[in-house]
């Protein structure tokens, strides 16, 4: 991507007072979205227990006082965000608390002997991405100011992704991977806000360095190669996420972390080698990974055939198969099927209930919504005027895009399973506070994207000492 | 238990709610696709809006990269004045290395474009010659900046 052409018909018009700032649609489209969710609560409370609880009235005020807060903030802090972002992370967060408030039900009637409330828990999760929310709006005034802290940000997110495989398996695994911070019954999962730290690291790295990258090339066979020295960065970055595979046992955050950087370099340079080259070195990777470790040939096996393997390693994808199949193009109704067959449905699997619940035309809106978010990630990317913001906004929206392809293929059975988790639906408190701070950063973005320039008027005599801020108001 | 009537009206209900949302936000993807330029004719003053519109169909309407680093990029075209250079505030951002921080603008007058040069180092040319003071721009012509050129279509 080269900098700046904006072709906004509205971004060209500087100075002009007549940009929409379209909180109204904002505001409304969140209030849809919460009625919602209080639809689909009351739903699964009335046809699972025949009767609504005083606790839907405290789920109800506390979800609306969440995204009243959400939106006053954004109304004073970033006025010319963009208006879908937020109704859409609302909505997919309401549609998770619902489910997994309809799979607490669930373990309840079974008489499950663990009858810990999930739902309540994920809203408090869900408070404290607020929380988080407001303070990036609140601290970070201009997305720029990050590039600065590029290198530092690397580096905490290297720190990150590092601690859980240098704990102690008993402070760091659960169900095989070793993915967790535990502490005082607290799992915190350091990889979600990896994620973010790095992507920071590699949009200003890149803008460093696009221009070595886009030019000095090579031609072998209708490809632009890169010369050999330019290919460090995608080698270390590969090297990474294997040594994530091999040390963490996880595959997910590994195709997360590579996926992410070669598609920003392939943004940042508009040269497709780098993807041919990324999908050459992930296939060797897996390859290397599938021949050495066990966990992943199990993985891969039970991925080609589940019901070979439904007594064991299958029987998680197998039982998500089924419930799609109950599901069926309308779904069973919310409260009608048996999402809770499926093992870990909450959090890895809370596609397969939403698909056996929703059927078909529920899971596709789902997915609809994700996309709505995606676009509007994609199209911060092409209005801000920065190269910085550019890459960071693609690559943010990109992730989002990246993680719920990988989790629905493999809970639809398209690709292997991964330990990813779907962004914003499935239950996991790390995975919610860091996409509501990678929510922050998009709003941040497009608010910068889509707010008129300060008048320029005719050019100032001193183009050198030109302020390069965005103003604030 | 709820009759079973109450939980199909539940169960193609919400289904119908969920996608009504997506119209909804459909609606405003579409808005700004199309809407945009709608809100600005609104804004400019009466007369020059009826003059906008008489012109509008001959007039060029695109402003189009044919060659450089940004190649392909179209612009369309308004009242406002287009600026070009590499400065972060430009119109259209250039990242070519012959060309300056406020390079050249265009302006409409008239429903005609005229293109300035804005004390370059290397000008602006158009058509072969080297821009001084504001020359009409036909729509075709190239506009060359640096490596890149433009022109405006119709």
């Amino acid at each position: 991507m080269t900098s700046g052409p904006t072709t906004d018909p509205r971004a060209a018009a500087a100075g002009t007072a007549t940009v929409p700032k379209r909180r109204g649609t904002e505001l409304a489209l969140l209030g849809f979205a919460v009625l919602i969710t209080l639809v689909a609560q009351a739903i699964v409370d009335l046809t699972v227990t025949g009767s609504l609880t005083t606790e839907l009235a405290t789920f109800g005020l506390w979800f609306t006082a969440l995204w009243a807060v959400a939106h006053l903030v954004v109304r004073r802090w970033a006025p010319y965000a963009d208006p879908l972002l937020l109704p859409a992370v609302a909505l997919l967060i309401g549609l998770g608390l619902s489910f997994i408030h309809r799979l607490d039900l669930a373990a309840q009637q079974a008489g499950s002997t663990v009858s810990r409330e999930d739902a309540p828990v994920q809203l408090v999760w869900a408070t404290l991405g607020l929380v988080l929310f407001v303070g990036v709006l609140l601290v970070l005034r201009d997305h720029r100011l990050l590039s600065r802290f590029a290198y530092t940000l690397a580096l905490i997110g290297l720190v990150l992704l590092a601690i859980p495989a240098v704990l102690p398996a008993s402070l760091s695994e659960v169900n095989g991977a070793k993915i967790w911070i535990r502490v005082a019954g607290f799992s915190i999962q350091p990889g979600e806000f990896a994620k973010i730290c790095l992507t920071v690291f590699f949009a200003a790295y890149l803008v460093d360095k696009r221009d070595v990258l886009a030019l000095a090339s090579r031609r072998v066979i209708g490809l632009e190669l890169p010369r050999g020295r330019d290919l460090g960065p995608v080698l270390v970055a590969w090297g990474l996420s294997i040594l994530v595979l091999v040390f963490e046992r996880d595959l997910g955050s590994s195709l997360l972390l590579f996926g992410i950087f070669v598609v920003m370099l392939y943004v940042a340079t508009e040269r497709a080698s780098w993807l041919v080259i990324g999908l050459g070195l992930f296939a060797g990777g897996a390859l290397i990974a599938y021949q050495l470790f066990g966990h992943v040939q199990q993985r891969v096996d039970s991925w080609l055939d589940p019901f070979e393997y439904y007594d064991g390693s299958g029987f998680q994808v197998a039982q998500a198969l089924f419930g799609l199949g109950t599901g069926g193009l309308f779904g069973a109704g919310l409260g009608g099927g048996r999402p809770d067959q499926v093992p870990v449905a909450k959090s890895d699997f809370i596609a397969a209930a939403v698909g056996e619940e929703l059927g078909l035309f529920g899971l596709v809106a789902v997915i609809i919504v994700y996309l709505v978010l995606v676009e509007r990630g994609l199209r911060t990317s092409l209005i801000v005027r920065d190269a910085f913001g550019k890459l960071l906004a693609a690559g943010l929206s990109f992730a989002i895009a990246w993680q719920v392809f990988v989790v629905l293929g493999g809970v639809t059975g398209l690709l292997p399973l991964t330990g990813l988790t779907t962004p914003f639906l499935a239950y996991g408190g790390s995975s919610l506070v860091a996409n509501f701070v990678l929510v922050a950063l998009l709003v941040r973005i497009s608010d910068a994207a889509r707010r008129p320039a300060a008048p320029t008027g005719p050019p100032k005599p001193a183009l050198g000492d030109a302020p390069t801020e965005v103003v604030q108001t | 238990m709820t009759a079973e009537i109450v939980l199909q009206i539940f169960r193609f209900g919400f289904l119908l709610l969920l996608w009504l949302f997506i119209f909804a936000a459909f609606r405003v993807v579409r808005a700004d696709l199309f809407g945009g330029r709608a809100g600005r004719v609104a804004s400019v003053p009466p007369r020059a809006a009826a003059a906008g519109k008489k012109k509008a169909r001959g007039g060029p309407k695109t402003l189009v990269v044919t060659a450089g680093p940004l190649t392909g990029t179209k612009i369309t075209l308004s009242d406002q004045p287009i600026l070009i250079g590499r400065a972060d505030d430009s119109t259209l951002v250039l990242t070519d290395d012959f060309a300056s921080s406020r390079h050249a603008r265009l302006t409409n007058r008239g429903g005609q474009w005229y293109v300035e040069d804005l004390g370059s180092t290397n000008g602006t040319y158009l058509d072969q010659q080297r821009v001084q003071g504001p020359l009409l721009v036909a729509p075709g012509q190239p506009i060359r900046i640096g490596q890149t050129a433009l022109e405006l279509r119709s």
